[in-house]
């Protein structure tokens, strides 16, 4: 299992624009991947429950993965969140 | 044979073969669980055709709207993939063996509540997404199964339904379809509209018949008289058709009449012109000898479909129809929605009193990122034509000067971007609220003429919903109180020289027709289906007396 702490950088935090970029390049893994905002985990495969985490800017999220392509997986979702999904 | 009788809203006579749109409540309560598998298909069906639409949704959208809004619809189409969503009703559906309809119901109203309850109010917002897919998804699953099957209609269908709604009728095929038969529904229902605008005959508020018809049997319908009889004898069939022949030479006779101008015995020249909803509409007016287009109902432009019409796009529509009219006067109507016409992206709320709530153009001022774009549309396109704007549903000056501030507001911002328009642009009002009327004369000298919407008018100086079949016998435009407004319009318009148009149903009422020459009203719009015996009949009566 490979995890990785991230902090979430963007202004409006995991909203639908942000999730819906965030399940698709979760989609493109074989590995199951889970996101953790405090105590909730939920799978980074569904955007609901990712709305659910309600994460906001400032807020530091744990993202684990477990399967054969674990590492690249955890790398794509970092990167990602790092780059503010795209937003000035 | 089997007889049955409603009113009769668009005169014709069609012979022909039934086709029976069953009721949407009963569709999902007939249908039962089959297997689970089965189930699981169908939902997969269903789910497929929802992420195309969506998709095409969302191509639509990023080219009218800004990427960000493209970017939410096209978040839509995760919801169609997410495990917790769709997943989740798989999964139901293989553990408690349910339809695929109880199964999407369940998951999309527990996650609608869920979200609803979140506070925070942009994922709150997303409650309505997860609505709008469930909803989608539930359509998708009962049109899969009986779908209205337009492509292999025989020709002169007769179609039964409850009630005829914009989204099932946008597809129908005219030169298939030869009457409509709705149990539901008056004068003014949309079904009547669209008869009237195809020119096929139509029987309205018929109760009790779809029990007792099938697709495919022969059916006969008289608009005239409003009978419906099914599996005819021979006797009926060979009177009817008799009728039928006469009904079309009689209206060979009218259409050649139209192409004549009407005068009154005093040598005024009276128009008639359309009303229209789309440029099919157009199409038919303009056969027919239409003058112009006394009423082009934008809302049509708005309706079946899941976002706003850009500028562009509303511009294109109006510039096509005023080059079709190659300098005949086209009258824009303003956004006319709310009361009975709801948008669902416009997320109005619900009003207890929808007809004296926020409609047409108290929401247009309200909202004017609704409003500009559509007054900037209209104006571009009066480069291209003879173009009118008319305000609808104007109750006090305040709101006609502030329609007018608008107006300007946007002709400023169309000089600054280098863009053509009719700097003259006549732009006219509805005369439909009693206050309006009563006030004519102050309204004259503010505007270049007046159009009375003759169905609103009536509604509301009798108090009586003109969609409501309890009370239809209240509606009645020629009643005194209603007639007398009429004539003080018309007579406040001729002190300020100004026009008088009609545009409600009373324009095409035979027996009204005399009456309102008398008054002196200056254009008739009807629907384009109705021109032609309008026309003969002015015809008659402007020689005949005034």
């Amino acid at each position: 299992m490979t995890t990785q702490t991230v902090k979430i950088l963007n202004k409006v935090g995991l909203h639908a624009r942000p999730a819906s970029m965030l399940v698709n390049t979760a989609g493109k893994f074989g590995c199951d991947i889970k996101i953790k905002n405090s105590e909730k985990s939920v799978t980074a495969k569904s955007m609901i429950n990712l709305l659910s985490l309600r994460a906001k800017m400032g807020d530091t999220i744990t993202i684990e993965a477990d399967g054969s392509d674990e590492k690249e997986a955890v790398k794509a979702l970092t990167d990602l969140i790092n780059s503010k999904f795209g937003e000035d | 044979m089997e007889t049955f009788n409603g009113t009769g809203v668009s005169k014709g006579y069609a012979i022909g073969t039934a086709y029976v749109i069953e009721p949407c409540e009963k569709k999902s309560a007939a249908h039962t669980a089959g297997n689970s598998c089965e189930e699981a298909e169908r939902l997969k069906g269903a789910v497929e055709l929802s992420k195309r639409q969506v998709k095409d949704i969302a191509q639509k959208a990023s080219r009218s709207l800004d990427g960000k809004n493209a970017g939410i619809i096209e978040s839509q189409i995760n919801f169609l993939d997410d495990p917790a969503f769709v997943g989740q009703a798989f999964t139901l559906i293989k553990g408690k063996n349910i339809s695929a309809e109880t199964a999407v119901s369940h998951v999309a109203d527990s996650l609608y509540a869920a979200f609803s309850h979140i506070d925070d109010d942009y994922i709150k917002e997303r409650a309505a997404d997860i609505k709008d897919i469930g909803d989608r998804i539930l359509k998708n699953l009962a049109g899969e199964k009986s779908g209205i099957d337009f492509e292999n209609m025989p020709e002169n269908t007769v179609l039964f339904a409850h009630d005829l709604k914009p989204s099932d009728t946008a597809q129908i095929d005219k030169s298939k379809v030869s009457a409509f038969v709705t149990e539901a529904g008056g004068r003014t229902s949309h079904t009547a509209i669209l008869a009237k605008a195809f020119g096929i005959a139509a029987v309205v508020g018929c109760k009790g018949m779809l029990g007792n018809v099938k697709t495919g049997d022969k059916v006969i319908t008289d608009g005239v008289s409003g009978t419906v009889l099914i599996n005819p004898d021979e006797k009926e069939l060979s009177k009817y058709t008799r009728i039928s022949e006469k009904f079309k030479t009689e209206n060979a006779k009218n259409t050649a009449a139209a192409k004549r101008a009407v005068y009154t015995k005093a040598g005024k020249r009276i128009t008639v012109a359309a009303n229209i909803g789309t440029i099919n509409d157009l199409k038919t007016a303009i056969s027919n000898g239409a003058e112009g287009v006394g009423l082009f109902r934008t809302e049509f432009l708005y309706m079946d479909r899941s976002d706003m019409p850009s500028e562009e796009e509303q511009f294109e529509v109006y510039k096509k129809a005023a080059q079709m009219l190659d300098g005949r006067p086209l009258t824009i109507r303003t956004l006319d929605i709310g009361g009975d016409k709801s948008l669902p992206y416009l997320n109005l709320p619900k009003e207890s009193n929808p007809f004296l709530g926020l409609r047409a153009i108290r929401l247009c001022l309200k909202d004017t990122g609704i409003f500009k774009p559509q007054l900037r549309a209209i104006l571009r396109a009066s480069a291209f034509g003879n173009i009118q704007i008319m305000f609808p549903m104007i109750s006090s000056l305040g709101e006609l000067s502030e329609a007018k501030g608008v107006l300007e507001s946007c002709k400023a911002e169309l000089r600054r971007r280098g863009e053509a328009f009719d700097s003259c642009i006549k732009t006219g009002m509805m005369v439909e609220i009693p206050s309006a009327a009563i006030m004519a004369d102050s309204f004259a000298g503010h505007v270049d003429f007046f159009s009375i919407g003759t169905n609103d008018l009536t509604q509301y100086t009798l108090a009586a919903d003109r969609l409501n079949e309890n009370v239809s016998e209240l509606y009645n435009p020629m009643n005194p109180a209603v007639l007398k407004l009429i004539q003080m319009t018309i007579n406040a318009a001729h002190a300020a020289s100004i026009p008088c148009c009609m545009c409600g149903e009373l324009a095409s009422d035979e027996k009204a027709a005399a009456v309102l020459l008398g008054y002196g009203l200056d254009e008739f719009s009807v629907s384009p289906g109705a021109i032609t015996e309008t026309k003969s009949n002015l015809l008659k009566k402007a020689s005949a007396g005034q």
